[in-house]
């Protein structure tokens, strides 16, 4: 080359967060004694040496603009000395070392459209995937259901008013990019017919031995079509994964009529009085419905309000429904128990009820 | 295009409402970047066909790295073209989340100059997501970013970008660093995160405590989730602050232990340490009166997943209890082990979980060098199809 270039820097990984850190935040480090809860999206952590740090929560899209997330290095520098982060469920957080100024910055959040909440026995806000703004294998959309959902429960993030946390998570495929499948209730999205074989480009653009082993199920079966090397899906033992596009694009399963959303409840993921555990199919189809899906709508709400109405202070989703049984919940709920309930994948006995536990 | 095509109806309906809007975050983009009006329109398509409008993967990223960037691209790029490329980088992010306001604005700088101006705040392993730009633009964007100080995650069949909770910086519970070990972990393996290396994608994610912030337990390959030994800590005038002001300590606190090892008689809770088992129910509810006990540490778990491919596992036990200052040695020499047993056993998209399911917990804690402990397991088997091996007596 002609011209020398400056090193290129490779493998230096993320910045360390302390120089990210509030100087209270820092000063305190590992010695925070207990907290307090102010107000519903609004902490007080208090540290051995009597300071004390103060934590605005307020929810967000995720999907945010350049423009947006300006506007929140604005709050930060207005009312919490510079520092902000954020959390695992995609609220943005403001430090703040002098209380007076948690009302304004409230304010001000609220002016930009911003809701400050989501915190302890509130609904935080909706883990979720990409969906159709940015994912090849959705079923549906993320971000316009999460929408939709957080409009109607929008007062159950600004308040703390439910028995327990209630955590609800959308991914619009089985892959699950997100720990749906361990949440109060997960929206998740659902292909209901096997992959079209695109016997054209599937020679030049994937290995055959390694689509096939990619089933779980072995439905896919090598076949020569019109004398090329080709594939042929049996129907009946496809459960839809998706598993098989992931490694080939010749596979697609999108359909429109056929796609859409099932119901999952009763996960957590916190060890805290039961184990973590696995969230249970509730509704297992529902059509795609855009731009503001109300039927999904309409199940996740009835879900939250029948919980809401009989579970004991305490009681997650799972937990709740372990006191009152699952035939309780159907009915309670008015969700129809259907063939689709019942497990046959793997290790499928061990959801079969093998007592007379039965409350009659 | 045509004006009409502009037009976005059915997307302009999802801007009512009181929750935050993306359609709005998108049009704001689209007042600096041409991307997002051909974003939107074909998301307007999307919402019309009930169908997603974005090709499968492809092969981009910057140089020397094998992941990092996520390629897509749009099944319409006539229609779209500013969307033709679409690719997807990850940014690894700073522990726990923490950012100053310049810190934001230096990377709301670099991806309004280099890519759509759409983030996600952040994507679901952890990374700080930018949304969008065009091939020749991702190198670039690495340089400035680099320059800042950032660093690309991970994707693909590589370490993907450890995460952690906020743990001390802002947590009375955490009963380690999480930050810290996050840190050293992410900085320790930055080959496996940055060139793919493995059968299938390994994620390592630190929570401070049994509450599990950061849903380790349920998606980490890995999962670091702190806890103590001995007493929980007492503070007896805040458990009467919490009875003055309301609380009914029996039924919302004793009733709810999952072991009943603690009461509640005039005044005076006492806890059968012995039998608790670090739930965190009870510090949960008083924060103030009852704190983790003072010998720290973490129990490692391993092989949570998704159900691609052979169904979704929560992870289980693999060392019970490892003391805090112990922690990143042990976890390194683990962390080896265990990637020497899936890099010669592993198959195509297998995960460790489903490898350990596949070869049984016995074999693979032979291969890494730890001995059975009834901690590992729910209860002992109770099929008697044992495989007694005739060169030892199993222990």
């Amino acid at each position: 080359m002609a011209t020398a270039t400056a090193k290129r820097i490779t493998d230096i990984g993320p910045p360390h967060y302390e120089k990210f850190l509030h100087p209270v935040v820092k000063k305190n480090y590992g010695t925070w004694r207990y907290h307090e809860n102010i107000q519903p999206g609004v902490l007080c952590h208090v540290a051995e040496s009597g300071d004390r740090i103060y934590t605005v929560r307020a929810g967000s899209p995720r999907l945010l603009s350049v423009q947006t997330l300006r506007q929140f290095a604005e709050l930060a520098d207005r009312f919490a000395d510079g520092y902000l982060r954020f959390t695992s469920r995609n609220n943005v957080e403001f430090l703040l070392s002098d209380r007076e100024k948690i009302a304004p910055l409230i304010g001000a959040l609220a002016g930009l459209g911003f809701p400050v909440g989501g915190t302890n026995n509130a609904i935080s806000n909706i883990v979720h995937t990409q969906g159709w703004v940015h994912c090849h294998s959705a079923a549906t959309d993320a971000s316009g259901i999460v929408k939709a959902v957080m409009d109607v429960l929008y007062d159950r993030f600004t308040h703390e008013n439910l028995p327990a946390k209630l955590r609800i998570a959308l991914a619009c495929c089985l892959n699950m990019c997100g720990a749906v499948h361990c949440s109060d209730i997960a929206i998740l999205g659902v292909h209901r017919r096997a992959p079209k074989v695109n016997h054209e480009t599937l020679p030049r653009t994937c290995e055959v031995p390694t689509l096939i082993a990619s089933c779980p199920t072995g439905a896919i079966r090598p076949a020569t079509v019109a004398g090329k090397a080709s594939v042929e899906v049996v129907a009946d033992q496809c459960m839809f994964c998706g598993n098989c596009y992931t490694v080939c694009p010749s596979m697609p399963l999108n359909d429109p009529e056929n796609d859409g959303l099932s119901i999952w409840v009763g996960g957590k993921v916190s060890n805290a009085r039961s184990e973590p555990r696995f969230s249970k199919l509730a509704i297992p189809f529902i059509p795609n419905n855009p731009p503001r899906w109300p039927e999904v709508v309409e199940a996740v709400v009835n879900i939250v309000d029948v919980y809401a109405r009989h579970a004991r202070k305490f009681e997650r989703m799972g937990e709740w429904i372990d006191r009152i049984g699952w035939p309780r919940f159907f009915e309670l709920t008015g969700i129809p128990f259907t063939r689709y309930h019942l497990d046959d994948f793997k290790h499928a006995g061990l959801s079969y009820a093998r007592s007379t536990h039965i409350r009659l | 295009m045509a004006d009409d095509d502009t037009k976005t109806p059915l997307l302009d309906q999802l801007e009512e409402g009181p929750w935050p809007s993306f359609v709005s975050e998108i049009k704001r983009a689209g007042t600096k970047s041409p991307v997002c009006g051909d974003l939107l329109g074909q998301l307007e398509q999307s919402y019309q066909e009930k169908k997603g409008h974005w090709k499968h993967g492809g092969i981009v990223g910057v140089l020397g790295y094998g992941g990092g960037v996520i390629g897509r691209y749009s099944d319409l790029p006539e229609k779209y073209p500013n969307v033709a490329h679409f690719h997807t980088m990850r940014v690894n992010q700073p522990a726990g989340w923490f950012y100053t306001s310049d810190a934001i604005r230096t990377l709301c700088d670099i991806w309004e100059e280099h890519g759509s101006g759409l983030t996600n705040m952040h994507g679901s392993t952890g990374d700080i997501v930018f949304l969008g730009t065009r091939t020749d633009q991702l190198e670039p964007a690495f340089k400035k970013l680099t320059a800042a100080g950032f660093d690309l995650g991970g994707s693909g069949s590589s370490l993907r970008t450890p995460s952690c909770c906020v743990g001390q910086a802002r947590c009375e519970w955490a009963c380690y660093d999480t930050m810290a070990i996050c840190d050293d972990l992410t900085r320790s393996y930055q080959d496996e995160l940055h060139r793919p290396p493995f059968p299938y994608k390994f994620k390592i994610k630190c929570s401070g405590c049994p509450n599990d912030c950061v849903a380790s337990i349920a998606r980490a390959d890995l999962s670091i989730i702190g806890t103590w030994k001995g007493e929980i800590q007492q503070d007896a005038g805040a458990t009467a602050e919490y009875a003055a002001s309301g609380l009914d300590i029996q039924t919302d606190v004793c009733d709810r232990c999952p072991t009943r090892c603690m009461t509640y008689e005039r005044g005076t809770l006492t806890i059968e340490n012995r039998e608790c088992v670090r739930c965190m129910h009870c510090i949960n509810v008083m924060p103030k009166a009852l704190r983790p006990g003072t010998e720290r540490g973490a129990t490692i778990l391993i092989g949570a997943k998704a159900p691609i491919v052979q169904g979704a596992l929560l992870a289980s036990v693999l060392v019970p209890f490892v003391p805090a200052e112990e922690l990143a040695e042990t976890l390194k020499e683990l962390i080896k082990r265990v990637w020497e047993f899936w890099d010669e056993y592993g198959k195509n998209r297998e995960r460790i979980g489903e490898l350990i399911q596949r070869v049984g917990l016995a074999n693979f804690l032979d291969a890494i060098g730890l001995d059975p402990a009834p901690e590992m397991v729910s209860a002992p088997r109770d099929n008697p199809f044992i495989f007694y091996q005739t060169d030892g007596d199993g222990h």
